[in-house]
Protein backbone atom coordinates (compact mmCIF):
# COMPACT_ATOMS: atom_id res chain seq x y z
CA UNK A 1 0.00 0.00 0.00
CA UNK A 2 3.21 2.59 1.07
CA UNK A 3 4.59 1.68 -2.40
CA UNK A 4 1.38 2.76 -4.48
CA UNK A 5 1.58 5.79 -1.83
CA UNK A 6 5.27 6.75 -2.82
CA UNK A 7 4.66 5.98 -6.73
CA UNK A 8 1.91 7.88 -7.28
CA UNK A 9 3.38 10.92 -5.28
CA UNK A 10 6.76 10.38 -7.42
CA UNK A 11 4.38 10.43 -10.57
CA UNK A 12 2.65 13.89 -8.85
CA UNK A 13 5.78 15.65 -8.63
CA UNK A 14 7.41 14.27 -12.14
CA UNK A 15 4.62 15.57 -14.21
CA UNK A 16 3.17 18.29 -12.65
CA UNK A 17 7.42 19.95 -12.68
CA UNK A 18 7.02 18.32 -16.50
CA UNK A 19 3.38 20.82 -16.84
CA UNK A 20 5.52 23.72 -15.33
CA UNK A 21 8.32 24.50 -17.61
CA UNK A 22 6.38 22.84 -20.68
CA UNK A 23 2.97 24.52 -20.55
CA UNK A 24 2.52 27.73 -22.63
CA UNK A 25 -0.09 30.11 -20.12
CA UNK A 26 1.59 31.39 -17.57
CA UNK A 27 -0.68 30.66 -14.51
CA UNK A 28 -0.98 26.88 -15.60
CA UNK A 29 2.61 26.64 -14.53
CA UNK A 30 2.07 28.18 -11.29
CA UNK A 31 -0.52 25.93 -10.67
CA UNK A 32 1.57 23.26 -11.85
CA UNK A 33 4.33 24.25 -9.42
CA UNK A 34 1.60 24.12 -6.31
CA UNK A 35 1.19 20.03 -7.13
CA UNK A 36 5.04 19.60 -7.74
CA UNK A 37 5.15 20.99 -4.23
CA UNK A 38 3.08 18.85 -2.49
CA UNK A 39 4.75 16.28 -4.38
CA UNK A 40 8.18 16.98 -2.63
CA UNK A 41 6.27 17.20 0.64
CA UNK A 42 5.00 14.16 0.59
CA UNK A 43 8.62 12.74 -0.67
CA UNK A 44 9.79 14.37 2.54
CA UNK A 45 7.35 12.33 4.64
CA UNK A 46 8.24 9.36 3.19
CA UNK A 47 11.92 10.39 4.15
CA UNK A 48 10.90 10.72 8.42
CA UNK A 49 11.23 14.56 7.57
CA UNK A 50 7.88 15.74 9.18
CA UNK A 51 9.50 19.02 10.37
CA UNK A 52 11.28 20.01 6.85
CA UNK A 53 7.81 18.55 5.18
CA UNK A 54 5.35 20.90 7.39
CA UNK A 55 8.59 24.16 6.80
CA UNK A 56 8.15 23.08 2.89
CA UNK A 57 4.14 23.65 2.94
CA UNK A 58 4.35 26.65 5.02
CA UNK A 59 7.33 28.50 3.21
CA UNK A 60 6.63 27.45 -0.12
CA UNK A 61 3.08 26.75 -0.72
CA UNK A 62 1.97 29.44 1.75
CA UNK A 63 4.81 32.12 0.80
CA UNK A 64 6.42 31.76 -2.41
CA UNK A 65 4.00 30.07 -4.47
CA UNK A 66 1.48 33.29 -3.27
CA UNK A 67 4.93 35.83 -4.42
CA UNK A 68 5.07 34.08 -7.86
CA UNK A 69 1.08 34.83 -8.28
CA UNK A 70 1.54 38.09 -6.75
CA UNK A 71 4.38 38.74 -9.10
CA UNK A 72 2.19 37.58 -12.24
CA UNK A 73 -0.73 39.42 -11.55
CA UNK A 74 1.35 42.45 -11.25
CA UNK A 75 3.51 42.16 -14.64
CA UNK A 76 0.62 41.44 -17.30
CA UNK A 77 -2.20 43.10 -18.01
CA UNK A 78 -4.54 40.52 -17.12
CA UNK A 79 -7.97 42.03 -18.84
CA UNK A 80 -6.39 42.45 -21.86
CA UNK A 81 -4.27 39.92 -23.40
CA UNK A 82 -4.21 35.99 -21.86
CA UNK A 83 -0.96 35.48 -20.13
CA UNK A 84 1.18 33.30 -22.17
CA UNK A 85 4.96 33.08 -22.79
CA UNK A 86 6.82 31.49 -25.81
CA UNK A 87 9.99 29.24 -25.04
CA UNK A 88 13.00 29.57 -27.15
CA UNK A 89 15.74 27.08 -28.15
CA UNK A 90 13.50 23.95 -27.10
CA UNK A 91 15.59 21.24 -29.33
CA UNK A 92 18.86 22.29 -27.81
CA UNK A 93 17.89 23.35 -24.51
CA UNK A 94 16.41 19.41 -24.71
CA UNK A 95 19.64 17.66 -25.98
CA UNK A 96 21.79 19.28 -23.25
CA UNK A 97 19.11 18.48 -20.54
CA UNK A 98 18.40 14.55 -21.77
CA UNK A 99 22.70 14.97 -21.87
CA UNK A 100 22.50 16.20 -18.12
CA UNK A 101 19.90 13.56 -17.57
CA UNK A 102 21.72 11.00 -18.37
CA UNK A 103 24.85 12.18 -16.72
CA UNK A 104 23.75 11.99 -13.42
CA UNK A 105 21.73 8.62 -13.82
CA UNK A 106 25.05 7.17 -14.49
CA UNK A 107 26.50 9.13 -11.51
CA UNK A 108 23.64 7.78 -9.20
CA UNK A 109 23.82 3.63 -10.27
CA UNK A 110 27.78 3.71 -10.58
CA UNK A 111 28.39 5.27 -6.79
CA UNK A 112 28.15 2.94 -4.47
CA UNK A 113 26.42 4.79 -2.07
CA UNK A 114 26.42 4.78 1.92
CA UNK A 115 22.86 2.71 3.16
CA UNK A 116 23.14 2.50 6.71
CA UNK A 117 20.42 0.72 8.71
CA UNK A 118 18.39 3.02 10.84
CA UNK A 119 14.84 3.13 12.90
CA UNK A 120 12.28 5.46 12.26
CA UNK A 121 12.54 8.47 15.13
CA UNK A 122 9.18 9.36 16.65
CA UNK A 123 9.64 12.86 15.52
CA UNK A 124 12.36 14.82 13.94
CA UNK A 125 11.23 18.97 15.48
CA UNK A 126 13.30 18.88 18.92
CA UNK A 127 16.72 17.19 16.83
CA UNK A 128 16.62 19.80 14.64
CA UNK A 129 16.08 22.13 17.14
CA UNK A 130 18.99 21.30 19.15
CA UNK A 131 21.03 21.27 16.16
CA UNK A 132 20.46 24.60 14.77
CA UNK A 133 21.26 25.74 18.33
CA UNK A 134 24.38 24.15 19.17
CA UNK A 135 26.17 22.17 16.08
CA UNK A 136 24.79 24.90 13.30
CA UNK A 137 24.22 27.83 15.73
CA UNK A 138 26.78 30.14 12.54
CA UNK A 139 24.29 29.21 9.68
CA UNK A 140 21.27 29.59 11.76
CA UNK A 141 23.04 33.31 12.55
CA UNK A 142 24.13 33.51 9.10
CA UNK A 143 20.69 32.60 7.59
CA UNK A 144 19.03 35.04 9.91
CA UNK A 145 20.99 38.11 8.64
CA UNK A 146 20.61 36.86 4.86
CA UNK A 147 16.47 37.01 5.58
CA UNK A 148 16.78 40.47 7.44
CA UNK A 149 19.06 41.63 4.57
CA UNK A 150 16.79 40.34 2.03
CA UNK A 151 13.71 41.89 3.20
CA UNK A 152 15.22 45.41 3.68
CA UNK A 153 16.52 45.00 -0.09
CA UNK A 154 13.08 43.67 -1.31
CA UNK A 155 11.14 46.93 0.25
CA UNK A 156 13.26 49.08 -0.83
CA UNK A 157 13.70 47.77 -4.17
CA UNK A 158 9.55 47.80 -4.63
CA UNK A 159 9.26 51.13 -3.16
CA UNK A 160 7.93 53.93 -5.91
CA UNK A 161 10.43 56.91 -5.06
CA UNK A 162 13.66 55.46 -4.94
CA UNK B 1 10.51 3.56 -1.08
CA UNK B 2 12.86 2.10 1.01
CA UNK B 3 15.99 2.34 -1.61
CA UNK B 4 18.05 5.95 -2.08
CA UNK B 5 18.10 5.24 -5.53
CA UNK B 6 14.54 6.12 -6.38
CA UNK B 7 14.56 9.60 -4.46
CA UNK B 8 17.88 10.16 -6.42
CA UNK B 9 16.35 9.70 -9.49
CA UNK B 10 13.53 12.12 -8.43
CA UNK B 11 15.61 14.47 -7.60
CA UNK B 12 17.94 14.41 -10.60
CA UNK B 13 14.54 14.59 -12.87
CA UNK B 14 13.46 17.58 -10.76
CA UNK B 15 16.94 18.92 -11.24
CA UNK B 16 17.07 18.33 -14.96
CA UNK B 17 13.41 19.95 -15.45
CA UNK B 18 14.60 22.99 -13.55
CA UNK B 19 17.80 23.25 -16.00
CA UNK B 20 15.56 23.20 -18.90
CA UNK B 21 12.63 25.84 -17.50
CA UNK B 22 15.35 28.20 -16.94
CA UNK B 23 17.15 27.36 -20.18
CA UNK B 24 14.05 28.24 -22.38
CA UNK B 25 11.87 30.36 -20.64
CA UNK B 26 11.66 34.06 -21.46
CA UNK B 27 9.71 35.29 -19.03
CA UNK B 28 11.10 35.93 -15.89
CA UNK B 29 9.10 34.69 -13.49
CA UNK B 30 9.22 31.13 -15.20
CA UNK B 31 12.79 31.51 -15.04
CA UNK B 32 12.41 31.50 -11.48
CA UNK B 33 9.64 28.53 -10.94
CA UNK B 34 12.34 26.63 -13.08
CA UNK B 35 15.45 27.74 -10.38
CA UNK B 36 12.79 26.72 -7.50
CA UNK B 37 12.70 23.62 -8.93
CA UNK B 38 16.44 23.22 -9.08
CA UNK B 39 15.97 23.86 -5.32
CA UNK B 40 13.37 21.85 -4.66
CA UNK B 41 15.45 18.88 -6.36
CA UNK B 42 18.43 19.90 -4.28
CA UNK B 43 16.75 19.65 -0.95
CA UNK B 44 15.23 16.03 -1.52
CA UNK B 45 19.05 15.01 -1.99
CA UNK B 46 20.08 15.96 1.27
CA UNK B 47 17.25 14.91 2.80
CA UNK B 48 17.60 11.54 1.16
CA UNK B 49 21.04 11.50 2.19
CA UNK B 50 20.05 12.06 5.84
CA UNK B 51 17.82 9.25 6.07
CA UNK B 52 20.01 6.75 4.04
CA UNK B 53 23.20 7.95 5.93
CA UNK B 54 21.66 6.53 9.52
CA UNK B 55 19.16 9.24 9.91
CA UNK B 56 21.51 11.75 11.05
CA UNK B 57 19.51 14.81 11.21
CA UNK B 58 22.78 17.13 9.89
CA UNK B 59 20.81 16.94 6.43
CA UNK B 60 17.32 18.45 7.94
CA UNK B 61 19.24 21.24 9.16
CA UNK B 62 20.48 21.62 5.84
CA UNK B 63 17.16 21.20 3.93
CA UNK B 64 16.01 24.36 6.10
CA UNK B 65 18.62 26.37 5.37
CA UNK B 66 18.21 25.97 1.65
CA UNK B 67 14.33 26.68 2.19
CA UNK B 68 14.82 30.11 3.87
CA UNK B 69 17.67 31.33 1.19
CA UNK B 70 14.95 30.21 -1.57
CA UNK B 71 12.52 31.85 0.34
CA UNK B 72 14.83 35.45 0.70
CA UNK B 73 15.73 34.85 -3.67
CA UNK B 74 12.10 34.79 -4.22
CA UNK B 75 11.44 37.70 -2.84
CA UNK B 76 14.45 39.46 -3.75
CA UNK B 77 13.90 38.47 -7.58
CA UNK B 78 10.06 39.32 -7.85
CA UNK B 79 11.24 42.78 -6.84
CA UNK B 80 13.80 43.25 -9.44
CA UNK B 81 11.49 41.73 -11.65
CA UNK B 82 8.72 44.27 -11.04
CA UNK B 83 11.28 47.02 -11.41
CA UNK B 84 12.19 45.59 -14.68
CA UNK B 85 8.37 45.58 -15.24
CA UNK B 86 7.91 49.16 -14.13
CA UNK B 87 10.84 50.64 -16.12
CA UNK B 88 10.82 48.63 -19.30
CA UNK B 89 7.25 47.15 -19.43
CA UNK B 90 8.28 43.95 -20.47
CA UNK B 91 9.65 40.86 -18.64
CA UNK B 92 11.51 39.67 -21.01
CA UNK B 93 14.18 38.20 -19.98
CA UNK B 94 16.24 38.77 -23.91
CA UNK B 95 14.56 42.27 -24.01
CA UNK B 96 15.64 43.15 -20.33
CA UNK B 97 19.41 43.15 -21.73
CA UNK B 98 20.51 47.17 -20.18
CA UNK B 99 21.38 47.96 -16.82
CA UNK B 100 20.35 51.23 -17.64
CA UNK B 101 17.85 53.32 -19.90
Amino acid sequence: MADYIFWLVVTVTVVSAAVVVLNSQLIYSAVALLFTLFGVAGLYVFLWADFIAGVQLLVYVGGILVLIIFGIMLTNRISSVRISHKSVQQGVGGAVVVWLFIFLSIVVIKTPWLDQPAIEPSSSVGKVGTLLLTKYVLPFEVVSILLLGALIGAAVLSREDT
Amino acid sequence: MDQLNSYLFVAAILFSLGVFGVITRRNGIAVLMGVELILNAANVNFIAFSRFGGMNFDGHVFGMLVIVMAAAEAAVALAIIINIYNNMNTINVDQASQLKQ
